[in-house]
């Protein structure tokens, strides 16, 4: 959790969080048979930072249930946002790697949380600079609602209403202490940039 | 793996300095992210839009300006070249009353160049535009030297304890001040070589080893980094000849063979049979031209992580 964070609810625990990936990984199945299209022309894009670990357990139980080798890539959709002039400081770019080409082939957007939707908005944008995909499907673990933009995911894990101070925090063993998916309440400050005396002369 | 700052705790670029390993260290990593967008086939990013950045150089300079330039563009920021010969400074104008005019069409970032050593420093003060340094007089030239450490972190494990030779006019090299800054905080260890009127006398408090033989210099070295002789300082008979300056301290291909996994750098223009042999330049242990292609990216790095807005703080 972040430091400001209050649990309010747990929204799923690990066993929850495993059967929602292996249902949504029968859900992108379905898909590859629908549009007659083989898992070749099939790509997973996890975006930084935890839709990459969602991206390859996706891609394992593909792998596991059907025997098709999905490739997995990783987008940093940051360099793409729309508040660079409006943040007192950066966030912190990610590495982008794609070791595929994106050209022709229907690619699976995988992220954890869906909320403005200003996110999947820069990740589009990026993925269109990288090349040109044949379709683009989104799919997040959680649709917490609250969009700014005409945007909606095509698989989606759960959806939780949620009201202004909460936060949905999906947590995998990869990157954090703990698994599962959480509603908070947070009341985290703005971070001021640091000055230094030099600065200040 | 060395620490890494979630965020600059500058506002400015002036020098090294004052930066720390873990601001070095965010800044070389964003870096290596902005590599991969200069790879792809449209090399450009929308990170920047809206943010205008003014080029100030008073002082002749192809390189550096083209690369600032390109990494402007490269993040789609807006921007206005400024240069001495077709400025208003030629027309007697003061650098505050420039700085002034500059502000007055509100620009957000200002990239600096000056012969004069605490221009941009100066600039801090009359302007609220973030400020850059490209290079003021024998002060530092911290981009450069944070595109020398990004090159070196490609070919060593980590700059904790690489040895680094830096090599040639120590005193009149703004790019050998930011590099000693730099690499001391990431605990580089730095030995300067040189003929004793290109070194400056007291240099050893700064923690460096001082020499005046190169075969000294570039043993147990890592990397050694040739610095250009200015030849249009030659009138000032600080050494007797180029030829002698190349025997004594050029690097020579026999050195290469003597030190198998010596890495040549040079921030350039190169003087060929002058610093370095031209067979060195164009040796496969030469990272010259990686140097090139990783200033553009670290510009794109300092510039995004820089690119704060005022009124958003605090």
């Amino acid at each position: 959790m972040e430091p400001h964070d209050v649990i309010k609810a747990q929204l799923m625990d690990a066993g929850d969080l495993e059967r929602t990936l292996h249902r949504m990984a029968h859900q992108i199945l379905e898909r590859i048979d629908d549009d007659a299209a083989t898992a070749e022309q099939f790509g997973l894009i996890g975006m930084q930072r935890r839709g990459v670990p969602l991206a390859r357990r996706l891609q394992a139980f593909i792998q596991q249930d059907e025997g098709a080798e999905v490739p997995v890539g990783v987008l940093d959709a940051t360099m793409y946002r729309d508040d660079v002039h409006l943040r007192p400081r950066q966030p912190i770019v990610r590495a982008t790697y794609i070791p595929f080409d994106i050209d022709g082939r229907h690619l699976v957007l995988v992220d954890d949380v869906l909320y403005t939707g200003r996110t999947a908005r820069s990740a589009l944008d990026a993925l269109m600079d990288i090349g040109r995909p044949a379709s683009v499907t989104f799919l997040v673990i959680v649709d917490r609602g609250h969009r700014e933009l005409p945007i909606c995911a095509d698989i989606v894990g759960r959806t939780v209403p949620t009201v202004p101070g909460e936060e949905v925090r999906v947590r995998v063993h990869e990157l954090d202490d703990r698994e599962g998916v959480w509603l908070v309440n947070t009341s985290a400050p703005p971070q001021p940039v640091g000055r230094t005396p030099q600065d200040e002369a | 793996m060395p620490a890494v700052a979630d965020t600059l705790r500058h506002r400015h670029l002036l020098g090294l300095s004052t930066y720390e390993a873990d601001e070095i260290e965010l800044i070389l990593s964003t870096a290596r992210q902005f590599r991969e967008v200069l790879q792809r086939r449209i090399k450009r990013v929308p990170t920047l839009r809206g943010v205008t950045v003014v080029n100030l150089f008073f002082e002749p300079s192809t390189r550096t300006r083209t690369s600032f330039e390109l990494a402007e563009k490269r993040l789609s920021a807006d921007t206005v070249n400024f240069s001495v010969s077709t400025s208003s400074v030629s027309k007697g104008e003061t650098l505050k009353d420039t700085a002034r005019n500059i502000e007055a069409m509100k620009i957000d970032m200002v990239v600096v160049r000056h012969k004069s050593p605490g221009v941009p420093q100066f600039l801090t003060r009359c302007v609220d535009a973030v400020i850059v340094n490209a290079g003021d007089g024998a002060h530092e030239h911290p981009t450069q030297a944070l595109l020398d450490m990004l090159t070196m972190s490609d070919h060593v494990d980590q700059l904790r304890g690489t040895r680094v030779s830096i090599l040639g006019d120590i005193t009149h090299s703004r790019v050998a001040r930011s590099n000693i800054f730099g690499l001391q905080a990431m605990g580089a260890e730095v030995t300067l070589c040189g003929p004793r009127t290109l070194i400056p006398r007291g240099v050893e408090e700064l923690g460096v080893r001082v020499t005046h033989r190169l075969d000294e210099a570039l043993e147990g070295c890592d990397v050694a980094m040739a610095l250009r002789i200015q030849l249009e300082r030659q009138g000032t008979s600080l050494f007797p000849s180029l030829r002698e300056y190349h025997e004594q301290f050029g690097i020579k291909r026999h050195h290469l063979d003597q030190h198998p996994d010596l890495l040549i750098m040079h921030p350039g223009p190169v003087n060929r049979g002058v610093e370095l042999a031209g067979d060195v330049v164009d040796h496969e242990r030469s990272v010259i031209l990686d140097q090139v292609t990783n200033g553009v990216a670290v510009r794109m790095a300092v510039l995004y992580l820089l690119a704060d807005s005022p009124e958003a703080v605090g």
